[in-house]
């Protein structure tokens, strides 16, 4: 379903005014997201972002292999889906090629964490102008719940069935101190999406690491921590709180890395 | 105008990116290939064009895939170990119909191997490579100008289809040193209205993707793709013929094995025996149905290839057991001589005579 024309809402009554929508850039089709996955929020804050910084046609998004990969299907800007891992070799191609143009990608834990660390690390390391949306949540969620890089300290998955032995398999990577100490990443934080507070962080940093592009800072990477009930079998709201209480005990929360100019990007209301 | 400079086959080739337009580089160093990445590291900048040492192969070809779903004209070459690396990539620039030229300068394997000449790479090369169904058009250079002229042929025939190109040399004809010459050429104009270039409000958004979770459309998908396949195979044939007209026997070669094998024939005919080359330029589409054809004349095909043994499949595919189809190879970077191939041929032929 393609919608270019202003977005409608016929449950609204003329005399009304809305006073929250769906993002113009964001496809008014049903997601595949389980129900409380995070990354449907944060798919809307990207869309808004694009919207309220008019850059609709100028933003071209890589989205790689994981739950993320059908996210061209509702972010109504151009995308290209990259190979599970790559999506951070595609961004350097894609911005190298137009430097003019927003280029983000939005990548899982197992894709930039495992398999794609590679050229994860290399392109923050030559500095691409790129942001790199980090969803960690601990988790393989495509695959339906597989252990990952980030997987906290004793967390059962289905393949780590009796909890994550930090002697077997290390520790969660954390990848936001690990890439802040490139010279190459210009902004580095973390954010949760699981309270409003932190949405709308979550969105202040967006348009802070879009404002550092436009700028050629170098590369932007927001980490944030998403959940995944469906595969930590938990209710939304038990997610939520294992966020708070255990998820942020390994990843804290805040700025790690912020550039010497200052962002000039607008701050929302009520921060 | 003309140009005409003394190069190397593997700077000839990179020339030849800059002349046919090529808007991005991506490569990694691997002998004997290197020169491709050094020539254009050197000379890209000066037509501001991309050039870009990848962190891996794997990383190149992904760079390959992020250029060409945005519309750029994007190359990169490698080796067979690091071929081997791009498979994946490949198949995703396949899959998503992205056009894009590829080189490898075939290296005797497996494994490691070594860093002379080898055709070991002909299966990888014109049977996909990569996972999932289809096909890249292969060219296989004989000269260092072929390496050039391939690059032009290469880049157009990967737009007209929407479709990777390899060109698969090898290491000799990519060291080798030989006249080549520049012929101005104009980029023909290509419909990249696919291309990721950011949204306007005017057209829907592109997306560049090769998923197709639902199998109903999975199959439309690759039935689209066989018929692209299809079509390839009707126009793109290209080949040579040297003394096929009164050839009793026919020697089939490509890339280096073929310039050697022109020198064998050359022995043979000396001693009376009428032997004919036949050289495919295309090695995906093949030849088949002009193999077909002279299965009708000649009494026997001998291939000769840098390999236990991959083309002369594709050749007794195509005579469908009209003639005998043998083979002679080296292996492991040791390269025939003429003589050599002129023994195999008598020895094969006088067999073929007690038959």
């Amino acid at each position: 379903m393609q919608t270019d024309e202003p977005v409608t809402h016929a449950c609204v009554p003329d005399d009304y005014d809305v006073a929250y929508h769906r993002p113009a850039a964001l496809m008014d089709v049903n997601m595949h997201y389980c129900p409380g996955c995070a990354h449907s929020l944060v798919h809307k804050l990207l869309m808004e972002v694009v919207d309220e910084l008019g850059i609709q046609d100028q933003t071209i998004g890589v989205a790689p292999v994981g739950c993320s990969v059908f996210a061209y299907e509702y972010m109504n800007i151009d995308m290209q889906e990259a190979a599970h891992g790559r999506a951070c070799a595609v961004a350097t191609a894609i911005k190298r090629l137009m430097p003019d143009k927003f280029v983000f990608t939005y990548q899982g834990d197992g894709d930039l964490a495992a398999i794609g660390i590679a050229e994860t690390l290399h392109a923050i390391n030559r500095g691409e102008n790129i942001l790199i949306v980090f969803m960690n949540n601990a988790v393989y969620g495509m695959t339906s719940g597989q252990m990952a890089p980030t997987t906290l300290p004793g967390m059962k998955t289905t393949t780590s069935p009796f909890g994550r032995d930090t002697k077997f398999y290390g520790a969660p990577m954390k990848i936001a101190e690990l890439v802040a100490q490139l010279p190459g990443s210009s902004y580095v934080t973390r954010q949760v999406v699981n309270s409003p507070h932190g949405v709308r962080k979550t969105k202040q940093a967006l348009l802070k690491a879009f404002d550092w592009q436009k700028q050629n800072a170098g590369t932007c990477l927001i980490e944030i921590i998403g959940n995944c009930p469906s595969n930590w079998r938990m209710t939304p709201l038990e997610a939520s709180r294992f966020i708070d209480e255990e998820m942020v005990k390994s990843f804290p929360v805040g700025d790690i890395k912020t550039p010497d100019q200052p962002s000039l990007a607008p701050t929302p209301e009520n921060l | 105008m003309n140009v005409t400079k003394l190069m190397k086959g593997n700077e000839a080739l990179a020339e030849a990116a800059i002349r046919a337009g090529c808007d991005a580089y991506f490569g990694y160093p691997i002998t004997p290939q290197s020169e491709v990445l050094e020539y254009l590291a050197r000379e890209m900048p000066r037509h501001n064009r991309i050039v870009l040492q990848a962190e891996s192969e794997v990383a190149s070809i992904n760079m390959v895939y992020g250029a060409a779903g945005a519309g750029f004209r994007a190359m990169t070459s490698s080796s067979s170990p690091g071929f081997s690396l791009m498979q994946e990539g490949i198949s995703y620039l396949a899959g998503a119909e992205l056009p894009c030229l590829l080189v490898n300068v075939n290296r005797a394997g497996p494994g490691l191997g070594t860093i002379q000449p080898g055709q070991g790479d002909y299966f990888q090369a014109t049977k996909g490579g990569g996972h999932g169904d289809y096909r890249l058009i292969v060219l296989a250079p004989a000269s260092v100008q072929e390496m050039a002229d391939h690059v032009f042929l290469g880049f157009d025939l990967a737009d007209q289809y929407r479709n990777p190109v390899v060109i698969l040399s090898d290491g000799a004809i990519g060291q080798m040193m030989e006249k080549v010459t520049f012929k101005p050429y104009q980029k023909p104009t290509a419909d990249k209205s696919w291309a990721t270039t950011g949204k306007p409000a005017s057209r829907k958004r592109n997306a560049i993707s090769s998923l197709f979770i639902q199998p109903e459309r999975m199959e439309q998908h690759n039935l689209k793709l066989t018929e692209k396949f299809n079509r390839i195979r009707e126009s793109e044939i290209r080949f040579e013929e040297v003394n096929t007209n009164d050839a009793d026997y026919l020697l089939v070669a490509y890339g280096l094995s073929a310039r050697i094998a022109q020198k064998a024939m050359d022995l043979a005919r000396a001693k009376g025996l009428r032997v004919g080359l036949l050289r495919p330029i295309t090695l995906f589409p093949f030849p088949e149905k002009r193999l077909r054809e002279l299965a009708t004349q000649v009494q026997g095909m001998l291939t000769v290839e840098l390999n236990s043994g991959q083309m002369v499949e594709d050749v007794r595919l195509a005579v469908e057991g009209r003639v005998p189809v043998a083979h002679y190879g080296r292996m492991g970077g040791m390269i025939f001589t003429p003589e050599e191939i002129e023994r195999q041929l008598e020895t094969f032929f006088e067999k073929a005579y007690a038959n």
